[in-house]
């Protein structure tokens, strides 16, 4: 089953406009692309360019026809557009099978597709059609996706000022007024949390997705709690960034899902998560277990739970059964502000 | 000619949270124990010696007491040199 597109890379010459702006200065924008890129933007999915063009001309341009701000990390200049998507991919963070990359030239885009087998490589003679592509349609729109460019902006706010940074690293952290929120996930949250367990691959413990109805019987169920999580900072808000699942069996707080957007991974956030989690289970009196399967892309969420103290209990059918002793848990950095809800189960 | 332990040595200094100046520490320290750098180090030097060593590691051997010491890391990356050579 093919992935949802979560990045479009635009060529522009011929594809974006229409002329060469290298010839002539006077390109005008193709009908309908302004209206095709706002769009894609509301369902949450950004945009990047690849183009091979003079980088200040071809923003000057973009700026011009109001579209500059849609586009991150704009890769402009002469190199191969493998190189140019690689390069966005690595700097979003996004998977190269949820890439589409148009572009009205068949060298290009046999160029991209040779290299990256797994980037949707669409025609741009073909530009009218693209909302209607149905790995452009996303199944869930959430307040976080609308907000997705912008949370992509405030990252790019954050790396560049945390590159210029001159102290040490755990200094600069603590500049940033780190506040992490955990709560009982509530009924408004469900598709958010919905939207996670789609979205997460590279740190989601079982590859498991779920869905609003049976994420909203167990939110309710006695015997489950659906945590989920919040990271604001000085910049602005990550938005709920990760989900967690926890069967209460009458022997121990079974963790059955975790999952952690892939963009707070440089906060150690997953580790904060996994902290509460343990200490509730060890207020509580009970043991940690959790559930890992390992899927291609998911070793590093196997590796946080190794990292963490875990240790293997059984292995069936590929379902991994991880226990915690509970004897030594990694205390809170000081650097962030927690919340915790109120009451627990136990 | 740079030694395996000159090299994580620089890794570790390249990814300290605290100043530079400030960390002094034997092959032999834990530098998790003396707080120089943070959880999320071990995830960095376990895909910085994979790259860097063309190796994988075992889930058995993630373990973060295996990448606490300039000479713990040393003797993975050696252990598993030895076992996927042979």
């Amino acid at each position: 089953m093919s992935k949802e597109i979560k990045c479009v890379v635009w060529d522009l010459d011929n594809t974006v406009w229409d002329g060469v702006l290298l010839e002539s200065a006077d390109v005008t924008l193709k009908p309908g692309i302004a209206e095709i890129v706002r769009e894609l933007d509301n369902r949450g999915i950004v945009q990047s360019i690849a183009s091979k063009n003079n980088r200040t001309d071809a923003l000057a341009k973009l700026q011009e026809f109001g579209l500059a701000d849609y586009f991150l990390y704009p890769e402009i200049h002469w190199n191969a557009k493998s190189t140019s998507v690689e390069n966005i991919r690595k700097n979003l963070n996004l998977g190269i099978d949820t890439f589409l990359f148009i572009d009205d030239q068949p060298f290009e885009l046999e160029e991209v597709q040779s290299v990256h087998e797994q980037v949707l490589c669409f025609d741009a003679a073909e530009y009218e059609g693209l909302l209607e592509l149905p790995r452009l349609n996303p199944k869930l729109i959430t307040d976080d996706s609308r907000r997705r460019r912008l949370m992509y902006l405030e990252d790019m706010q954050r790396n560049a000022d945390e590159e210029s940074y001159e102290g040490p690293k755990e200094e600069f952290l603590a500049t940033l007024d780190m506040k992490f929120v955990i709560s009982e996930a509530q009924e408004v949250d469900l598709q958010r949390a919905e939207e996670l367990t789609l979205r997460t691959n590279q740190l989601n413990s079982t590859g498991i997705t779920y869905d609003y109805d049976e994420l909203d019987a167990l939110r309710t169920d006695e015997n489950h709690q659906l945590l989920v999580c919040e990271l604001t900072d000085k910049y602005g808000s990550y938005g709920k960034i990760g989900l967690a699942l926890v069967e209460i069996k009458p022997d121990a707080h079974h963790l059955k899902l975790l999952l952690m957007s892939c963009r707070v991974l440089s906060r150690s956030v997953g580790s904060v998560f996994l902290t509460y989690l343990m200490q509730s289970a060890k207020e509580a009196g009970k043991k940690f277990r959790a559930d890992f399967r390992q899927t291609e892309r998911n070793r590093m969420m196997f590796v946080t739970y190794r990292f963490a103290g875990f240790r293997e209990v059984s292995n069936e059918a590929g379902m991994t059964l991880l226990e915690h002793d509970l004897a030594v848990i990694s205390p809170y950095p000081g650097y962030i502000d927690l919340h915790v809800p109120a009451t627990s189960h136990n | 000619m740079t030694t395996m332990e000159e090299q994580i040595r620089s890794f570790i200094k390249s990814n300290l949270v605290v100043f530079a100046g400030d960390a002094v520490f034997t092959d032999d320290d834990n530098i998790f124990e003396l707080g120089y750098v943070n959880s999320l180090f071990a995830m960095q030097m376990l895909s910085y010696i994979e790259n860097e060593f063309a190796l994988t590691v075992d889930n058995d051997d993630l373990v973060i007491s295996n990448f606490a010491t300039v000479t713990n890391i040393a003797t993975l990356i050696r252990k598993i040199q030895g076992s996927q050579s042979a």
